[in-house]
């Protein structure tokens, strides 16, 4: 059989098994491969049985990638703003700011809207997270984190608790006290881990349960009460910036966006990955569900925003200009799905008809970065975080 | 392309593998757009010198011209988008008004000038304290009205004289070598190059309450084509060594090649996907236009909010009927839309549950409602309730039992053997489909349902319901309790 005994040019981790010892530098076809003497066996043994190699995957790869955009584009019959030439065209639009939330020390990174539809949390770069009834202007509770860069903010959906996290690498939950003298950092708790950045949090339809995603690549879903992990969700293969959860009342799903150009949708149940879309030519920063839960929009550092349908497994639509070309950090849509709004870095928040692909508005005032756009749940307003360490509340 | 000298400081070509890096993906458009402007030949604008009193003020532009350059080339129709967009490539540098620190645009005569690319924000310039102190020193030194400095650059330097109080001899001497330098260059061209340097310094010390271009999202540092900010000199001063590098994250997973795992569950992944029956565009797009237009008029921002949108008029009194019990006839309206409406508004669940006990068939409710409860617990409590759930349903002789098929029975008291949040997936679908399809048709056609969407008022009188009316008392009464306590829970009283 095969002599053990071969000149060893390295020595480090086998490729195929992990395990420390001296390696075979070979080649397959143009690819280099660096396996210990026993995996080269096996590789050469499996080999012959089934003829698989790195290259020969990779190539079925790409064949099965060119077949799925064939079968995928003859689905593909009309555009979507074709279709939508027959709706009525909308009136034109006058939203202005009504509130502006001034408190945070330094840019504002996130926000959440509470379910009673006026209060709002938001989290800053400074560490300050600040839960606001925005009707009144009130600043009712405040908590200063140890870290920094307090990059996602959540509120629960009872309104007890609010969750957040961000260069800590963990998404924390404090229940919201009515005596206003207590001290709410004392009653933290510490539900997620990640090894890298939180980039967002979620409750999911109760307190009980969080999902998290991470600079480390993956989503997680977490238990409140024991902090154990319960599902993680591994496919992206860079930062995961951005998820939503699926509207739907039975759904299971919640899809995400990250700096490897990808949307996934994911199955909560199983942590597998349902669906994938890459289409855009940069980071995405945000991703959102369409409220009929059959497709999402996603905001992207090409200074795009794009439009998928679910049910089709394809992009239906891309909102662009050429005088739009920072990039997009945030979207959210209004109650019917008609509206699409972004905020962009440009200062700006552009919206967006979704049926027909124009814009219908420009929304002025913030005087840097949009960070954050969140529509509130009953759809009557917007609100709108930004570096210029406000937030700003547009009906 | 970026055009222009590159050569001082080093500066890495232009097939950099960051390129893609988001910073770059704006850079690289906005030195398209200036590029463009300053080709004449090729519609760009026209850059002059300016005769003025007693001097000339050569290589300008107005900012009208400008403003009109970008409405015609970007295809942008309103002015204000075209001097904001204007402002923007200002304040990260690009063009700068001659006399002003502050880097903005504006639609008038005012000068402006392009900025030299020796100084784009492209070349990831981080320019230390020092470089900073040596320019604002070489300023003092020269005789100009033009140079003088303004207050907050004045007090920029004593700060940093009393910080650099020990090397001040070195950035003295650095300064009047620059001094040096530049006396042996033209005039027009000193006059060019001193304004591109102080727009060079707005932008990198900008004017206290400017907003500061440079500043970056901590999620994208580790990506910058220089992530630690090698500190090279703007005047070539050897780094001294106490220089730290900023702040960036590093990325705790290397990457890696794909090994043959992941190709083959690409495969496997792929060839789920082209199993996947998928819609046509023309399908989906209609339904996504009919979802749309149904829910148009409950869309605050499309349609006008009844009675009156609370931010706009400051009057809460639409949030105040949304949470009394009675549901307005609109609110009403969506429960009929879909099962999924109806359940998704407490008040929808509350009379679709009303209308079940009254024909005594409330158990498949209660049970997709029990389901979605024990999605919502902490891991301690599932086991437990789920067996609850299981004991109150599906068990021989269960109190509330509920008619599954024989598959998903068996599949559910399978799933019990090692009971989880989902173990009753499948029986919670195959119950919705049969409300769906059988008793919620039924509740929109019952005179609970139609009452309250024609906002008829109850007839007890009524003969023909006489002995409903007395049940339907009972169940109302039931019924509110239930209201009044799940809607005390979601308002946060403050």
């Amino acid at each position: 059989m095969c002599d053990q005994t071969f000149v060893a040019a390295t020595f480090g981790p086998c490729e195929s098994c992990g395990n420390a010892s001296p390696l075979m530098n070979i080649y397959i076809k143009t690819d280099p491969i660096n396996y210990c003497s026993f995996c080269v066996e096996m590789m050469a043994c499996e080999g012959l049985q089934r003829g698989e190699t790195l290259a020969t995957l990779k190539t079925e790869s790409q064949s099965l990638k060119k077949r799925l955009d064939e079968e995928r584009n003859k689905l593909n019959d009309v555009e979507l703003h074709q279709v939508a030439e027959k709706v009525e065209v909308l009136g034109a639009l006058s939203i202005k700011t009504k509130r502006v939330l001034k408190g945070h020390g330094n840019k504002v990174l996130c926000m959440d809207w509470c379910k009673d539809k006026r209060r709002l949390v938001s989290s800053s770069q400074d560490g300050k997270v600040i839960v606001w009834d925005a009707f009144t202007l009130n600043k009712e509770h405040g908590v200063t984190l140890p870290c920094t860069w307090v990059m996602a903010c959540a509120y629960a959906p009872s309104g007890c608790a609010v969750a957040c996290g961000g260069l800590d690498n963990k998404c924390s939950v404090f229940p919201l006290s009515l005596d206003k003298n207590e001290n709410l950092s004392a009653k933290k708790k510490s539900v997620a881990m990640h090894t890298n950045y939180l980039s967002g949090c979620t409750f999911t339809n109760s307190d009980m349960q969080i999902l998290t995603s991470s600079g480390d690549g993956t989503c997680a879903l977490w238990d409140v009460e024991s902090g154990q992990l319960l599902q993680s969700f591994h496919g992206h293969t860079a930062d995961v910036l951005s998820l939503d959860l699926a509207p739907s009342e039975t759904g299971n799903t919640f899809v995400s966006g990250g700096c490897d150009k990808k949307a996934n949708v994911w199955d909560m149940r199983s942590g597998q990955n349902i669906q994938s879309f890459e289409n855009h030519e940069s980071d995405i920063n945000c991703v959102k569900y369409y409220p009929s839960g059959d497709a999402f929009a996603s905001a992207s550092d090409d200074a795009t925003c794009r439009f998928y349908d679910l049910r089709a497994d394809r992009e239906v639509a891309v909102y662009q200009k050429d005088s739009v070309i920072f990039g997009a950090s945030s979207v959210d849509f209004s109650m019917s799905g008609r509206l699409l709004f972004a905020g962009y870095n440009d200062y700006t928040i552009n919206v967006w008809d979704v049926l027909k692909g124009s814009r219908v508005s420009i929304l002025y005032g913030h005087e840097n970065r949009i960070s954050r756009v969140r529509v509130s749940p009953d759809g009557t307003a917007l609100c709108s975080a930004s570096w210029d360490n406000t937030l700003r509340i547009w009906a | 392309m970026a055009e222009g000298s590159r050569d001082q400081g080093g500066v890495v070509g232009t097939t950099d593998p960051e390129e893609d890096s988001p910073n770059m993906i704006v850079y690289r458009k906005i030195e398209d757009i200036v590029t463009r402007i300053q080709d004449e030949k090729a519609g760009g604008v026209a850059i002059r010198t300016v005769k003025s009193f007693l001097s000339k003020i050569p290589s300008v532009v107005s900012g009208a011209d400008i403003v009109q350059w970008l409405m015609k080339n970007l295809s942008i129709e309103d002015p204000a988008e075209a001097i904001h967009l204007g402002s923007l490539v200002a304040a990260h540098g690009y063009i700068f008004p001659i006399s002003d620190h502050v880097l903005t645009l504006k639609d008038d005569g005012t000068l402006y000038r392009f900025q030299s690319p020796y100084f784009w924000p492209s070349n990831c310039w981080e320019p230390e304290n020092t470089d900073y102190a040596i320019y604002l020193c070489k300023r003092t030194m020269q005789n100009k009205a033009r140079l003088e400095l303004a207050d907050y650059e004045a007090e920029n330097l004593a700060r940093l004289q009393r910080a650099f109080a020990r090397k001040w001899e070195f950035i003295f001497m650095q300064a009047e070598a620059q001094v040096k330098i530049d006396r042996k260059k033209d005039k027009a061209e000193r006059k060019i190059l001193d304004s591109q340097e102080r727009a060079f310094w707005d932008v990198h010390r900008p004017v206290p309450g400017c907003v500061n271009t440079t500043e970056m999202d901590i999620r994208k540092c580790r990506r910058e084509r220089n992530p630690h900010r090698v500190k090279k000199s703007v005047y070539g001063v050897p780094d001294d060594g106490q220089s730290q590098p900023s702040p960036i994250h590093i990325s705790s997973q290397p990457t890696r090649k794909p090994t043959k795992e992941d190709v083959q569950k690409e495969i496997t992944f792929l060839n789920i996907q082209l199993d996947r029956h998928c819609m046509k565009v023309s399908k989906v797009a209609d339904s996504l236009m009919t979802y749309t237009e149904q829910f148009m008029e409950y869309d605050p921002f499309v349609s006008a909010t009844e009675p009156s949108n609370p931010w706009i008029s400051d009057d809460s009194t639409f949030w105040d009927l949304e949470a009394s019990r009675e549901p307005s006839q609109q609110r009403v309206k969506k429960w009929g839309f879909s099962l999924e409406e109806a359940l998704k508004d407490p008040a929808g669940r509350d009379q679709f549950l009303k209308f079940l006990e009254s024909e005594f068939s409330s158990e498949n409710l209660r049970f997709w409602l029990a389901v979605q409860d024990l999605k919502r617990r902490p891991l301690q409590e599932v086991a437990s309730r789920a067996q609850e759930i299981w004991q109150e349903f599906l068990a021989e002789g269960a109190p509330s039992s509920i008619n599954l098929d024989s598959h998903s029975y068996e599949r559910t008291s399978q799933n019990l053997k090692d009971p989880g949040r989902y173990s009753y997936e499948d029986a919670q679908e195959h119950i919705f489909k049969l409300m769906k399809s059988d008793s919620y048709a039924r509740f929109l056609r019952s005179n609970i349902y139609q009452d309250l969407l024609l906002a008829r008022k109850k007839q007890p009188a009524d003969t023909e319901q006489g002995r409903r009316t007395s049940l339907e008392k009972f169940t109302r009464s039931v019924g509110k309790s239930l209201t009044g306590k799940r809607l005390t829970g979601l308002m946060q009283s403050s």
